[in-house]
């Protein structure tokens, strides 16, 4: 016996999860090349997609609950199902770093950028290819890839402290600039909390997979380290 | 003759390569399991595959029933309740029944728990017995004005807790239950369900269900049994773990299948 129903409908939520994924990753990429562009109109745009987002976010968990409390969903099931409430959670909150960016831009108002974006959109684009890969992951419950993935947050550690570095340089060089750099290091600092929470997205495809729940260690714990001392 | 008194070990009955047979059929083949004092233990599993003969084995009860005959143990606080030397009435008194069919005497509320009492030779208070066994069966409040009247006056899951009672009023060590709640509506068994939490304060549960939710809302231990491939078919304990290890993350391909409902 195949529970042909439930699994169309565990077959739908991947899909619904994979949508919200790509409106995230679109998201992120929109942000900064709004930034790096200076327009104001698509970042306002930017504002307007997140509600979207937040909307297929609910829909989605909607239909969770329903599956749920009309399916009784058990073992790899009941992982699938718990574990997507957790996904698109993190799927959200990704959306809301990439809207945190479009606020930037619309609050920079008039304000040139202090130095020309190179290391911002590669985070950027280094976010989004992890995330995208991850959701495939995600799907095709891909254990190996999920444990690979996050390694490479490594990298997108490695241009935030560089962004850091520079930044403070044009600082230190021109305290008036203070401003100008705080805002670029906000946005690196949203880039580099994507990398992290596509990490959890990661444990959980490997929690669905396997059963296991465990934190994946990547040098991150590190990285604040050096920047507390 | 008489079993030991045993009471501080952690596992109340073991079963070491038991197989059960009717005639020459091998029903059950290679149990090992442990019941763990003062916890409720469910076998789930689909139809046939020996989940309520594996049960009768634990108080002797399958003899009851033409030609059955076991080979290997089953030690109920560490004694052999197969020796030779064993009655097996003490054993059914010691390890006590409840059916999926509720089946109170013809008699009253009253006398279906004073009549058991006596032929187990109880000599004590008997109002006293009957109260106490009927609150302990949760039952008391809806019955204590009708103590005259017929166990068979009363609803489906009334009678149920009636056996219920009945079976605590001679002081068992364990209760086996089978399907006890499959005959009654939800909210019976949701009684039944409660009633069993209660109970394992001062028992041990071993529950058969054909109803994985109950398996999951009510137990701690659950034994998952499935027919064995080769030629025999006879059932066997394919995984037997915490109640929250089988439901969320079962380590049998064939549990996975069965607790997701994805089995045969």
């Amino acid at each position: 016996m195949i529970r042909k129903t439930f699994e169309h409908e565990l077959q739908e939520v991947k899909d619904d999860i994979l949508v919200l994924g790509s409106m995230v990753e679109e998201a992120i990429l929109a942000s900064v090349e709004a930034l790096k562009k200076r327009d104001i109109e698509a970042a306002k745009n930017i504002l307007i997609a997140d509600r979207d987002i937040n909307k297929k976010r609910f829909e989605i968990e909607n239909k969770l609950m329903i599956l749920i409390a009309t399916q009784q969903p058990m073992a790899h099931d009941l992982r699938l199902l718990a574990s997507s409430m957790e996904i698109i959670s993190e799927l959200e909150r990704m959306g809301d770093y990439a809207k945190g960016i479009a606020n930037i831009n619309i609050r920079m108002g008039d304000e040139p950028l202090l130095k020309p974006l190179i290391d911002i959109p590669r985070m950027a684009q280094k976010d989004v290819d992890m995330l995208h890969r991850a959701l495939t992951a995600f799907v095709e419950e891909d254990v190996e890839a999920a444990q690979a993935i996050p390694m490479e947050d490594d990298e997108v550690d490695a241009l935030y402290n560089q962004v850091y570095r520079e930044l403070m340089t044009f600082v230190i060089s021109d305290p008036k600039a203070i401003e100008r750099a705080n805002w670029l290091l906000w946005v690196a600092h949203n880039l580099e909390r994507v990398a992290d929470r596509v990490t959890n997205i990661c444990e959980r495809t490997i929690f669905i997979a396997t059963g296991e729940l465990k934190e994946i260690k990547n040098s991150d714990d590190e990285f604040w380290k050096q920047h507390n001392s | 003759m008489a079993l030991n008194n045993n009471f501080d070990q952690k596992y109340i009955i073991e079963t070491r390569n038991l197989d059960i047979y009717y005639g020459s059929f091998k029903a059950v083949a290679g149990v090992n399991m442990r019941v763990e004092r003062n916890a409720i233990t469910a076998i789930i599993g689909p139809s046939g595959c020996g989940k309520s003969t594996l049960l009768r084995a634990f108080n002797r009860m399958n003899e009851l029933y033409a030609d059955t005959s076991i080979e290997g143990e089953v030690t109920f606080s560490g004694q052999d309740i197969y020796a030779r030397d064993v009655d097996p009435v003490e054993v059914r008194y010691r390890i006590g029944m409840v059916f999926q069919k509720p089946n109170p005497f013809p008699k009253s509320i009253y006398e279906n728990i004073a009549w058991t009492a006596r032929i187990h030779g109880y000599k004590g208070n008997m109002d006293e017995l009957v109260e106490n066994s009927l609150r302990q069966a949760a039952l008391w409040d809806e019955v204590k004005d009708k103590l005259k009247q017929s166990g068979l006056s009363l609803s489906g899951g009334q009678q149920q807790r009636l056996c219920i009672a009945r079976a605590l009023s001679i002081k068992p060590e364990v209760i086996l239950m089978d399907e006890p709640a499959s005959a009654l509506d939800p909210i019976a068994t949701l009684k039944i369900e409660e009633l069993m939490q209660d109970l394992k304060q001062n028992y041990t549960i071993v529950i058969v269900t054909h109803n994985m939710q109950q398996a999951a809302r009510a137990s701690d231990y659950t034994a998952m049994m499935m027919l064995t491939n080769g030629e025999s078919r006879s059932g066997t304990v394919i995984e037997f773990d915490e109640t929250n290890i089988i439901f969320t993350r079962p380590k049998d391909k064939r549990t996975e299948d069965y607790v997701t409902g994805r089995f045969g």
